[in-house]
């Protein structure tokens, strides 16, 4: 589903991202731990398509096509969903007219036709039970006013809206208290199918124990310097990122 | 200081009609006339030397060549035939005006007793007791060269009066239409009364209906006395050959409230002289206004809020969209006079650039000479927000669309200051319409369901 | 509470002027009064090469065809620019070598103002171009500067010795013509301080120079140049004083900063010249053109101010951020008390690509004073990606005095973002309140206040000035609440 060969990519003429290779099939959950600064956020947000970084060498592939061609909002259309680790906040946007113009400019894209505004409700309504997400949250602004754990709540609640192939959840765990840690853990795990994959970047275990990952890469300055099954996460968790550190330097 | 020839050749204008124009004015219109023509010899016409007109220079517009709008030039049946007018979600009593003239009114006779609403010509002589002691007592001659040639000129418009206690729960529509095939000047004179304890609902929407040349200056002065309450709204949408200087004067008594809005949505040149004093207690007011513009058009909207008292409070935001070669200008000013101690005054400006081509000149100004206040003010220039706009690409949304969602996103902070419900909904889908370039060179008003003529040629 | 405010706003409002004294220096003076002639003499008088003349002139003829501006928040009485003595220079011409060849009673001036001089010089660390009325006296520490090809003079030793590159940039910021003072300035301007930083150089030292207004009815029109070429940096600081003097004297400055490539130049001003006794009499008119231009690409010019003095100040230091990526700052605090009237503010200009502005100014106004913060934020079309952030904050001490904000923003360019703050407000009653319950009286507790107040503007001060500067605000506030 997602091929990444040799990707190196600079923000401000400084390389963050020094030769990543990933490949992530259907079915499976990924999750890239590393300390801070070790570019696990620009690993997302490069996929994403952030202009604010420019790839210099290397090639994403996802679903057959050339990823890096593809504007940010083709990229969603073709099934690639971000979890922002800092979601934006939008005054004057309601969450309804949002996720109505993104749900419908992606079956626009894939030449469906778009949503009655019943069909539409009754999906939001389906949606919002799904992930277990207060309703009054749809009723206000983007993220406007939203708690941290809200906020990321409403991110998993947008992945259920729009049904992606492959989701990066973003330090989707930092800053969630237990009961918003599960529920952005149950979504994950009810909306896992086998037609799907997710990734999840983090920097801590706690979210490994809820969402049970395939595969645990560690990325270290720019690049996936370890890669193993879950077992990994726990050794890291027990012995730190230092031993990491150590065999590298 | 120096006449220019264009302030000569309307000082003989007037000469030449004087009898004209006093024809059918009250006694007390003319007689502010002498004092008018003094003013107007020492003001004339602002050149952008004035500091206060210094980013819309309005020189070359008003000049003597138009013709003035002393009668309706023949405009009115045809007008008249076209106002059918079928305010379908907005339940109100209406008003209309032509060329700065009062033609009729719909539903007017449902209005309380005592209410009025009506042509300034009639209603001024009916009431000359309120004509004397409101007209020209904000919109002072001697102050603004404007005002000195709309008090030189005036001879209609609109005159609504609200007496003490009366509650007027519908809006009171104006609709200001201007039309006929000859280039026009109007000089309308508006005046609103709001006594003790009343409370009403005014919308003025501007419109242009044929593609002649509109040169406007139209002075309303509004006085809300206590404990009153007046939500005034102005929707400006006009053809881009319109030149329109409104002035807007409000007096506020103790414990009074005022809503004032500004929507300018479509114009050519636009200057909103926005004038508002806090004199008695604990009154308080909130101010908007929202410019959306493209093509060469220029609005400029300048504002004073004067906090003459203790105790009172103002709220001001001004937002604007500049699109294409269009320029937009505000001055916000606040003075707090001595004494006036526990004032809130609080101010904000922001501004959309969108193309290379446009402009922006802000100057918000606090002058203060009280120091128990809490007063602030902020400006910004700039565009949209680059995160939310890579939020909004990143789950699938169009760089357009969600310029658009942004652009209305920024509007909305103005738009939810709206009071009647029917109005914001009718406001909103106008704004939006606008962001997405289905409003162009005022085709059709919706809130007044009117048809217009758009003005093809550019300005 | 109020009465006991009353009593303490009364001590502050009658506290004398500390540095009001007058020397009596033998002085060389030109008789009152400006024609050609006089500027003729001036020229004469300092040796000047025949292009400095030529400038003087052409400034004048244009000057005379101007007029006195009037749209400021001021009011400004009228000035008979032929009552003012043009020029005055001490008469014993000092060629000095060390500090016992001086005046005894110049000396004695400068131990009164605490200008670290000889003796002082290591303590201090500062070189020091003290300048009384008009001409340069003293110089130290030049052997130092010049072994790194540093030129730190009197403006009218450059205009002799180095009047090719005066000849360059002289004029070339400010216009003779760009208003009245400055065309006034440039007819008569006596002398001043010339600076020029070579390639590469880091100047190891702050530069300071002091200025006081010393005869009687004597205008200073001081010239203040500076260039920094590429890759160079500068500290600059001016020190204002002038004794007490019953007629107001007119002061009418022009300071040019020219920076090249990657240059960086800072310049701190601590003003406290005679502001008028508490009945508004007398007093300085400090009418001041300082500009810079960032000519260089990544180059920074830096304003600091700290304005306590005058009747009445008008002054705007601005930068011109002409090159790409260049920085401009202005970080201000300006106090009025009694009668005393600012407006001041900066102006920036962004005419390069990515240019950036940062304007932070904050207004104190007590007693019957008024206060004005007057800025311009200008991006030009051209000026790709201009960030300008402004903050510009009031505190009133009475309900006798008036702090106003006069910003203007015209942007020119899309992709500009700029942004205006301001406030305005009294000093917070459950401040002092706090302060008083943590045993504070309410004249520490304000001096406390406003001097958290303007931290953000004093930390960008040297340290020497910085101290002088707590020093000057706390001397005017103690007790300045009503």
């Amino acid at each position: 589903m997602l091929k990444i060969r040799n990707l190196h990519a600079k923000i401000e003429g400084k390389e963050i991202l020094r030769g990543i290779d990933l490949d992530v099939k259907a079915g499976e959950i990924h999750a890239i731990m590393g300390p801070n600064g070790s570019g696990k956020s620009t690993l997302a947000s490069v996929l994403a398509g952030n202009e604010a970084f420019e790839v210099v060498e290397g090639s994403v592939e996802f679903n057959g096509k050339d990823l890096l061609d593809l504007s940010p909002e083709d990229r969603a259309r073709e099934g690639f969903f971000l979890s922002f680790q800092y979601p934006v906040e939008i005054p004057g946007v309601s969450m309804t007219n949002f996720m109505r113009t993104a749900l419908n400019e992606q079956k626009k894209y894939r030449g469906e036709a778009a949503l009655s505004a019943s069909d539409f409700l009754k999906l939001m309504r389906d949606r919002k039970q799904l992930v277990d997400i207060d309703s009054d949250l749809t009723n206000r602004s983007v993220n406007e006013g939203f708690s941290g754990g809200e906020k990321k709540k409403n991110e998993i609640f947008q992945m259920a809206m729009l049904d992606p192939k492959l989701a990066i959840l973003d330090e989707t765990d930092s800053g969630l208290d237990i009961d918003a840690l599960r529920i952005v853990a149950n979504g994950v795990n009810k909306l896992r199918r086998p037609d799907n994959a997710t990734i999840l970047i983090t920097h801590y275990q706690r979210l490994l124990d809820h969402i049970v990952p395939d595969f645990v890469h560690v990325l270290y300055k720019g690049k996936i310097v370890k890669s193993a099954g879950k077992e990994l996460a726990y050794e890291l968790e027990k012995n730190g990122y230092d031993w990491i550190k150590q065999e590298m330097e | 200081m120096q006449l220019s020839e264009h302030d000569i050749s309307l000082q003989r204008l007037f000469a030449e009609n004087r009898e004209l124009i006093e024809k059918d004015a009250a006694p007390g219109v003319n007689a502010a006339r002498e004092g008018a023509m003094e003013a107007f010899s020492k003001l004339g016409i602002p050149s952008s030397k004035v500091e206060a007109y210094k980013y819309t220079n309005l020189q070359a517009w008003f000049k003597a060549g138009y013709t003035q709008a002393y009668g309706l030039n023949g405009a009115t049946s045809e007008a008249l035939k076209q106002f059918e007018c079928n305010v379908h979600e907005l339940d109100s009593y209406t008003l209309f005006t032509v060329n700065g003239k009062f033609v009729a009114g719909s539903n007017v006779e449902a209005l309380p007793d005592g209410v009025e609403a009506g042509s300034f010509a009639e209603l001024s002589k009916k009431y000359p007791e309120l004509l004397k002691r409101y007209y020209g007592s904000l919109a002072k001659v001697e102050e603004d060269g404007f005002v000195a040639l709309n008090t030189l000129f005036a001879t209609d418009g609109i005159f609504i009066y609200v007496p003490k206690g009366k509650v007027v729960e519908k809006p009171i529509q104006v609709v200001n239409v201007l039309t006929g095939e000859q280039d026009l000047m109007v000089n309308q004179r508006n005046l609103i009364v709001v006594e003790e304890q009343a409370q009403a609902r005014v919308l003025f929407c501007d419109h242009t209906m044929s593609m002649s040349r509109f040169v406007v200056n139209t002075v309303t002065e509004g006085h809300v006395a206590e404990s009153a309450m007046l939500d005034f709204y102005n929707l400006q949408n006009q053809h881009n050959g319109t030149v329109q200087v409104g002035a807007y004067h409000f007096d506020q008594a103790a414990r009074s409230l005022l809503n004032a809005n500004y929507f300018t949505l479509h114009t050519g040149v636009a200057r909103n002289n926005i004038f508002s004093r806090l004199g008695g207690p604990h009154a308080e007011n909130h101010i908007s206004g929202l410019y959306v513009i493209d093509k060469n058009q220029h609005v400029d909207n300048f504002s004073f809020i004067n906090h003459a008292v203790p105790d009172c409070e103002s709220n001001e935001l001004f937002k604007g969209v500049m699109d294409d070669a269009s320029t937009g200008a505000f001055t916000g000013r606040i003075l707090v006079a001595p004494d006036a101690q526990r004032t809130n005054a609080y101010q904000s400006n922001n501004n959309l650039l969108l193309t290379e081509n446009a402009k922006m000149n802000t100057r918000p100004q606090l002058e203060i000479y009280a120091d128990d206040v809490k007063c602030s003010h902020g400006a910004t220039v700039g565009q949209l927000d680059e995160n939310a706009m890579f939020y909004l690409r990143a789950r699938g949304i169009s760089k357009e669309e969600a310029n658009i969602l942004l652009m209305y996103a920024f509007a909305y902070e103005v738009i939810e200051k709206i009071q009647v419900p029917a109005l914001k909904e009718q406001i909103r889908e106008l704004v939006e319409k606008r962001f997405r370039g289905e409003l162009d060179k005022c085709d059709s008003c919706v809130v007044c369901g009117q048809l217009g003529t758009g003005r093809a040629k550019s300005e | 509470m109020a009465s006991e405010q009353d009593k303490l706003l009364e001590e502050v409002t009658n506290r004398e002027y500390q540095y009001g004294f007058h020397s009596d220096i033998d002085m060389d003076v030109l008789p009152k009064g400006l024609n050609e002639e006089v500027i003729r003499e001036i020229s004469r008088r300092k040796q000047e090469p025949e292009f400095m003349l030529e400038f003087r002139l052409d400034a004048y003829r244009k000057w005379l065809q101007m007029e006195s501006p009037d749209w400021a928040h001021l009011k400004i009485p009228k000035i008979d620019f032929q009552d003012i003595i043009y020029y005055a220079a001490p008469k014993k011409k000092p060629q000095l070598n060390s500090m016992d060849e001086v005046d005894p009673e110049l000396r004695a001036t400068f131990d009164k103002l605490g200008i670290p001089l000889d003796e002082q010089k290591i303590l201090a660390g500062v070189a020091v171009d003290a300048i009384i009325d008009s001409v340069s006296v003293k110089t130290t520490f030049r052997e130092t500067l010049a072994e790194k090809g540093i030129i730190f003079c009197s403006f009218s030793e450059a205009a002799r010795e180095y009047p090719d590159l005066v000849k360059k940039y002289l004029g070339t910021v400010v216009p003779s013509g760009d208003n009245f003072f400055a065309a006034l300035n440039s007819a008569v301007f006596s002398d001043g301080s010339f600076v020029f930083i070579p390639k590469g150089v880091r100047c190891p030292m702050e530069l300071s120079s002091y200025f006081r207004i010393n005869t009687m009815n004597t205008g200073q029109f001081e010239r203040t140049l500076i260039v920094a070429e590429d890759d160079s940096y500068v500290s600059y600081l001016e020190g204002c004083t002038a004794p007490m003097r019953d007629e107001n004297q007119l002061h009418a400055a022009v300071v040019e900063i020219v920076t090249l490539d990657r240059a960086e130049v800072k310049y701190s001003t601590v003003q406290n010249w005679y502001p008028g006794n508490k009945e508004g009499k007398g007093g300085i008119y400090n009418f001041v053109t300082k500009r810079g231009i960032c000519k260089g690409d990544y180059s920074k010019i830096s304003w600091t101010q700290v304005e306590t003095g005058s009747a009445i100040t008008w002054k705007y230091p601005s930068c011109v951020l002409m090159g790409n990526n260049t920085v401009g700052e202005f970080y201000s605090v300006a106090l009025t008390n009694n009668y005393q009237q600012a407006d001041t503010g900066t102006k920036m200009i962004h005419l390069g690509k990515n240019t950036r502005s940062l304007i932070v100014s904050k207004g104190i106004s007590a007693g019957k004073s008024q206060n004005s913060y007057r800025g311009l934020v200008k991006v030009s079309k051209k000026a790709d990606n201009a960030r300008n952030f402004s903050q510009c904050d009031s505190l009133l001490l009475g309900d006798k005095c008036g702090a106003h904000t006069f910003p203007y923003l015209e942007i020119n360019n899309p992709s500009a973002k700029v942004e205006h703050e301001a406030t305005t407000s009294k000093i917070g009653e459950d401040q002092i309140f706090y302060c008083n319950q943590r045993g504070i009286d309410t004249e520490d507790a304000v001096g406390l206040i406003v001097n958290g107040y303007v931290k953000e503007v004093i930390n960008q001060l040297p340290m020497e000035f910085a101290v002088e500067a707590q020093k000057l605000l706390q001397i005017s506030l103690e007790g300045s609440v009503g």
